[in-house]
């Protein structure tokens, strides 16, 4: 076993705190466990990554985190409010593993989806839209349907979905998983672009720990049954980062030490 | 003997006719083959009855039934109105409508969800032939009747159709509308009522051709001198049976028309979906 470990000190720019979460999942083989005393605090502009198991909660806790589950037990706050105040306040943006657009929309149309409910005018709508479709490099397929776009593209627009609405943070849960490793390497670089421009406190869930050393600043290791923190690495990666840093022997070292608390996590 | 002759020599023709025109792809095949089938269809029928003396009581020839159709088309008509536009029509729109309102409200509620849903089933497995008389009696001879009997079929179908179309939307897509902080009405409409779409038509059109049927059998437990089933059920009386051919053309037409216009709505509001898309 790993020592606990200890909470960290709040600092004046944490953007989102977990202190003592607990969430117990009932179900008919009893209860499970999906988040056991987990504490991490999370600051301004920050790229977190969550790796670790199925099971070991990393997705269970963004979606505390966005107010989607409620934990049974400890304090989460998100920009110093509740989850639930911080999601009525629209804080975050959620992209999720599938792209989960709407068929009968455009992908302007979906785009615009958000900015309908949210209620911005038809022409900061239109404004917005073109923005963010050219963030995601999608500018040419406003008028496409989801299902004449590839999975990339659909994750993409997904991604600009997320981002429409200007929140501060995007949480992200394993956006690129289900894509080959070629679009994957393509979408991770267009998404540390995009972190570097925005500025956006970024919580990301991944399988894969190349991914996770590459995009993040601070790599959080989990471990299942019960869902706990086993380590939490902060990179020393500059914030510039070509594909090609991939081969330094920082990162893989980096890398090394991630695949060391995977392994404890198991033991 | 002529007649079945005629009959077999035309319909060899139009065999050999048909097959020559796919062959030699000729513009417009598509709808010229099977109309020629049609035609000959109709030719040997008459060719038949002709050549057999069949009796017009069995089987009227094709001839017949197009006089009919030609030389009362007033009275069929009158009959038209009276049971589709009155009768069926308005049953379909209260019946569909007041089933799209249950089913939002059923969906809210697990608690009507659990009452109402074995209602609606039970209304829909009484007998339309006891069901009818008894709303003759409560809302008299006219039309009004007939449309009570055609809301009572279509409810069913329609609001089993809604509700389940309802529940269609996957968990994610109601995550991602909870993560916008949408309200109840702005994920009905973006988000659930679409999804909803393919199987709200599937009711739409089941309760078509239910509509007409409902119609036209609930005529036969008293009706005004007018009305498709009242005209079927007199005229068999009268053994007019080429006016009961004549009527029953109307309604095959008109029951197709009316689950073609629906499917035509269908088709344009949910192209999305992957059974429409081509």
């Amino acid at each position: 076993m790993t020592d606990p470990i200890p909470s960290q000190p709040e600092t004046a720019d944490a953007v989102i705190t977990a202190s003592d979460l607990n969430l117990t999942f009932q179900t008919n083989d009893g209860p499970v466990h999906a988040l056991k005393d987990v504490n991490l605090t999370i600051n301004k502009g920050d790229f977190v990554s969550f790796i670790g198991p199925s099971g070991c909660g990393k997705t269970t806790f963004l979606r505390v985190v966005a107010d989607l589950e409620q934990p049974t037990g400890g304090q989460v706050t998100v920009n110093g409010v509740s989850p639930e105040e911080a999601r009525k306040a629209r804080a975050y943006g959620y992209v999720f593993q599938a792209a989960g657009l709407l068929p009968w929309r455009t992908i302007g149309g979906n785009i615009r989806v958000p900015l309908e409910i949210m209620g911005y005018s038809k022409a900061e709508q239109a404004d917005r839209v073109r923005r963010v479709l050219e963030l995601v490099h999608l500018d040419q397929f406003e008028k496409k349907f989801p299902w004449q776009l590839s999975g990339g593209m659909q994750q993409r627009a997904s991604i600009a979905r997320a981002l429409s609405f200007d929140a501060d943070i995007l949480l992200m849960d394993e956006p690129f998983g289900a894509l080959d490793e070629i679009v994957r390497d393509h979408l991770n670089e267009q998404l540390l672009e995009l972190w570097g421009t925005t500025g956006k406190t970024i919580g990301f869930v991944t399988h894969s720990i190349p991914e996770a050393v590459y995009l993040s600043t601070k790599i959080v290791v989990m471990s299942p049954r019960p869902g706990r923190i086993t380590d939490v690495i902060e990179s020393t990666l500059p914030r510039e980062r070509p594909l090609e840093i991939r081969d330094t022997p920082e990162f893989i070292e980096i890398a090394h030490r991630v695949r060391e608390g995977l392994r404890e996590g198991h033991a | 003997m002529m007649w079945i002759a005629l009959a077999l020599i035309v319909w060899a023709a139009a065999f050999a006719l048909n097959v020559f025109l796919v062959r030699n792809k000729a513009p417009g095949v598509g709808y010229l083959v099977p109309v020629i089938f049609g035609l000959t269809l109709l030719f040997v029928w008459e060719g038949f009855v002709r050549g057999f003396g069949i009796s017009p009581v069995l089987l009227p020839p094709p001839s017949a039934i197009g006089a009919a159709l030609v030389s009362k088309t007033h009275i069929l008509w009158e009959d038209l109105v009276q049971t589709f536009f009155k009768g069926a029509l308005s049953g379909y729109i209260i019946g569909c409508g007041s089933a799209f309102v249950i089913a939002l409200l059923i969906d809210r509620s697990p608690f009507l969800q659990r009452g109402l849903l074995p209602v609606g089933n039970f209304i829909a497995a009484l007998p339309i032939v006891g069901l009818a008389p008894i709303m003759v009696m409560w809302f008299g001879f006219d039309w009004q009747s007939k449309a009570a009997v055609v809301v009572a079929m279509v409810f069913f179908p329609m609001l089993v159709n809604t509700v389940q179309g309802l529940q269609a939307t996957e968990a994610m897509q109601r995550d991602l509308m909870r993560t916008y902080a949408a309200s109840y009405w702005q994920t009905l409409v973006n988000l659930r009522l679409p999804a909803a779409m393919p199987f709200i038509f599937n009711g739409l059109k089941i309760a078509t051709t239910l509509a007409l049927i409902g119609a036209i059998v609930a005529e036969f437990f008293g009706s005004p001198i007018k009305g498709m089933g009242f005209r079927i059920s007199t005229e068999v009386g009268k053994l007019a049976l080429d006016m009961v051919w004549a009527e029953i053309t109307v309604a095959a037409l008109l029951g197709s028309a009316f689950y073609g216009t629906v499917a035509l709505f269908e088709k344009r509001m949910t192209f999305w979906h992957p059974s429409q898309r081509h």
